[in-house]
């Protein structure tokens, strides 16, 4: 009878699940209530989780309870040592949710709300939480080691070489797309200027008072940090009122671009306890509070969405990034569905802290989940404005026009219908200055955050709300940069160091200064192009970042892949093979697009012959062709860069492809490294608290 | 209620860390008891924790 009534209610959840899917993509012409995408998205996660991750675990994983985990066999007392699931859960979630599934579903929603959300659940549930699951699970079973050194064990030394240079690659870009869209949050902004500056001197107070004032009250600093905070908010807003104070703060993408970089390098070279420790708690803190917060307010209010299904830009002529709804929503969608930066968390982190092999599934497959639901509460956040206005914060100036009346005409001409006078009274209300042109994805999510908020929780305090948003998106993307452009120095000494051993040497100030030097010059050149841009940048950065994410994930597929075939489970291959066949097919596409397209909006060499065309013509006006130059130069690297992505990518999965047939046709091939069972002893009297 | 409402506590302070120099000493009782130095203080444990703490990824897109 207990069984029937499990099968009874799994019955329900997938006929709910149906219909919520089946709703949000059959609706057309009305709004849609947001409820909606959240029941879909929970039944899909909900049968996911029962059933697939559960038949991935015991059949095809064949995950062993009664097997000593690294954290046992290894512990000592620190980086190795046994926890309790939820906190393990806590700490890879923290890890792995950043800014990506924020800002990707915000760009994508201009295909309309339809492809995008199809993407983030079920690119999710059969890719992103496979990849990150598979993943912790290899390295779980390697003595935690690092999907780099898991690629040279396995594959060779080739693949583990391309690993090691695509996550350095991936770094820089990331960096670069990040800091592009805190300075295009700031511009001319003084209130989110202020609060944003005013998160450095809060950090480091809080690092000074759990360092030497009171060392080691984590929590009790924090609070202290997270109450300044909000205050920042506050006072930002009464900068924002004084004459002469908010000159101060107001000021030009490149001003605010140098002030980044000069920010990343010294948080680079500063020890971790001063800045980069205490920021990473405050925002820690920032992202689960508003996280929930926003789940909560969306669950209360049930906002409906306003954005179409699918909008017509789905041809490639969307104005916020050119291309056809094939590849890029897939690109464009990244961290939400599937990320291969998870996969360097997932091995070498928290396997580490792994009590026991069954919660591998929790905490791999399940954070996945919860992740992939952020991204869809950020296409709900996006798709809630009037498209209009969407449209309007996201086109760039040098798609829709300087002039407000100008830009306000052409996106309504598009059939979303903005005015000039509406777009005044919402930047009033928000508190800003203007809201055209708004590139980068964190104003309009602020904005529709604000709405969601405002309506939930109070209409009075909108202004407040958003730059509350904005520097709750700003604190983390700083908390990337920074921890970004560490590990990046790190990488780079170790690189480095197999030219002049003295290199490597982490705390030798020379090596330490030129290579951090060296790792914000590279992602500050990208930054820098980004912000001079008249088309406002992301439209290049984020697809390249897109890229480089679904070729990083590509990787640790292949390396899982491999290590499936030798360890006889063929047939169950195609668990992380289909994914990486899917990959493998939207990354080379979306490459060979950027590289080759003939349409200036995608292809990087055509935008730069169109441009050398129109230089040489004279047509330019006097300030655009003072930069034309370097914009060239840029589309050419870009597109290499593009290049060099795709070859790297279709170099390891030729590489697993030879270990695989190799290792089937009976040949040598570089052994399994799995460490030997042993039994754990934390199975019988480990008490779960 | 009660019960739970602590259990939850326990949690926010070990995924801080808060508890970190406490967990160490019951570490150090369990595995370090014949050890002739005596355990860190407080200080210069979360000196050592923060520190090591750096080490690799821990923070991503």
């Amino acid at each position: 009878m207990n069984k029937l009534s499990q099968h009874i209610i799994w019955l329900l959840v997938a006929i709910t699940g149906a219909s919520a899917v089946g709703g949000i993509a059959l609706s057309r012409g009305e709004h849609i209530n947001a409820l909606w995408f959240v029941t879909a998205a929970l039944c899909v996660y909900a049968i996911a989780f029962r059933f697939y991750s559960a038949w991935i675990a015991s059949t095809v994983l064949i995950v062993d309870e009664t097997r000593a985990t690294p954290a046992e066999r290894l512990d000592n007392g620190h980086d190795f040592s046994p926890t309790n699931r939820w906190i393990v859960f806590g700490h890879h979630f923290a890890a792995i949710a950043g800014p990506g599934p924020l800002v990707g579903p915000t760009l994508a929603a201009q295909f309309g709300y339809l492809p995008g959300t199809l993407w983030i659940l079920f690119g999710s549930v059969l890719g992103g939480c496979v990849q990150d699951m598979v993943t912790l699970f290899l390295s779980t079973r390697r003595d935690a080691k690092s999907l780099g050194q898991m690629a040279r064990d396995e594959l060779g030394a080739l693949g583990g070489t391309a690993a090691l240079v695509a996550t350095f690659a991936i770094m820089i870009i990331l960096i670069a797309v990040l800091g592009l869209v805190v300075v295009n949050a700031m511009k001319h902004s003084p209130w989110a200027t202020f609060t944003v500056s005013a998160t450095i001197p809060i950090a480091i107070l809080v690092g000074f008072y759990m360092r030497y004032f009171r060392p080691g009250q984590v929590l009790e600093a924090s609070a202290l940090g997270v109450v300044l905070l909000l205050l920042a908010v506050v006072v930002g807003g009464w900068v924002d009122h004084h004459a002469s104070l908010r000159l101060w703060f107001d000021h030009e993408g490149l001003t605010l671009a140098w002030w980044v970089m000069a920010y990343g390098f010294a948080a680079a070279i500063l020890p971790v306890w001063m800045l980069l420790a205490p920021r990473d708690y405050l925002s820690t803190y920032m992202k689960l509070g508003t996280i929930t917060l926003l789940a909560v307010a969306i669950i209360l209010l049930q906002p409906e969405v306003k954005m179409p299904a699918v909008t017509q830009f789905i041809d490639g002529t969307g104005p916020i990034f050119g291309g056809k709804l094939f590849p890029f929503v897939f690109i464009t969608i990244a961290c939400g569905a599937i990320s291969g930066f998870h996969s360097l968390v997932a091995s070498g982190t928290t396997p580490k802290l792994l009590s026991n092999e069954r919660d591998i599934r929790m905490i791999g497959y399940g954070g996945m989940l919860l992740e992939s639901f952020v991204a869809v509460m950020a296409m709900i956040a996006a798709t809630v404005l009037d498209p209009g206005v969407f449209f309007a914060i996201n086109s760039s100036a040098g798609v829709v026009g300087k002039e407000a009346v100008e830009a306000a005409a052409k996106i309504s001409s598009w059939g979303f219908p903005v005015t000039a006078m509406q777009m005044q009274v919402l930047a009033q209300q928000m508190g800003e200055a203007t809201l055209f042109a708004r590139t980068g994805g964190a104003p309009s999510l602020a904005v529709g955050m604000a709405s969601i908020f405002g309506s939930a929780f109070g209409e009075s305090m909108l202004a407040m709300w958003y730059h509350f948003a904005i520097m709750f998106e700003a604190i983390f993307i700083l908390t990337t940069l920074d921890a970004g452009t560490r590990v990046g120095r790190f990488m780079l000494q170790d690189m480095l160091g197999n030219i002049w051993p003295r290199m490597a040497e982490t705390s030798w100030t020379p090596s330490v200064v030129a290579s951090s030097a060296l790792v914000v010059s590279g992602w500050g050149y990208f930054l820098y192009i980004g912000v001079i841009d008249p088309n406002g940048g992301v439209n290049i950065l984020w697809p390249l970042f897109g890229i480089a994410n679904q070729m990083l994930a590509a990787i640790a597929l292949s390396v899982a892949t491999g290590i499936l075939v030798k360890s006889g489970k063929l047939k169950y291959a195609w668990v992380t093979g289909a994914p990486l066949l899917w990959l493998i097919i939207i990354t080379s596409t979306a490459a060979w697009q950027k590289i080759a397209s003939a349409d200036i909006r995608i292809g990087f060499f055509a935008a730069a012959d169109d441009l050398s065309d129109k230089l040489a013509a004279g047509l330019l006006p006097t300030e655009k062709a003072a930069i034309a130059p370097q914009l060239i130069f840029n589309l050419h690297l870009d597109a290499y860069i593009t290049l060099a992505f795709v070859s790297l990518l279709w170099l390891i999965v030729f590489d697993m492809l030879r270990v695989c047939s190799r290792y089937l046709a009976g040949k040598p091939t570089p052994p399994l490294t799995e460490s030997p069972h042993s039994p754990s002893r934390l199975v019988e009297d480990w008490v779960r608290d | 209620m009660l019960a739970k409402f602590k259990a939850f506590w326990r949690g926010v302070r070990q995924l801080s860390g808060d508890d970190a120099y406490e967990r160490y000493l019951q570490h150090y009782a369990e595995h370090h008891q014949t050890d002739a130095d005596a355990p860190l203080s407080k200080a210069d444990f979360f000196r050592k924790w923060q520190d090591g703490l750096w080490q690799g990824v821990r923070r991503c897109c």
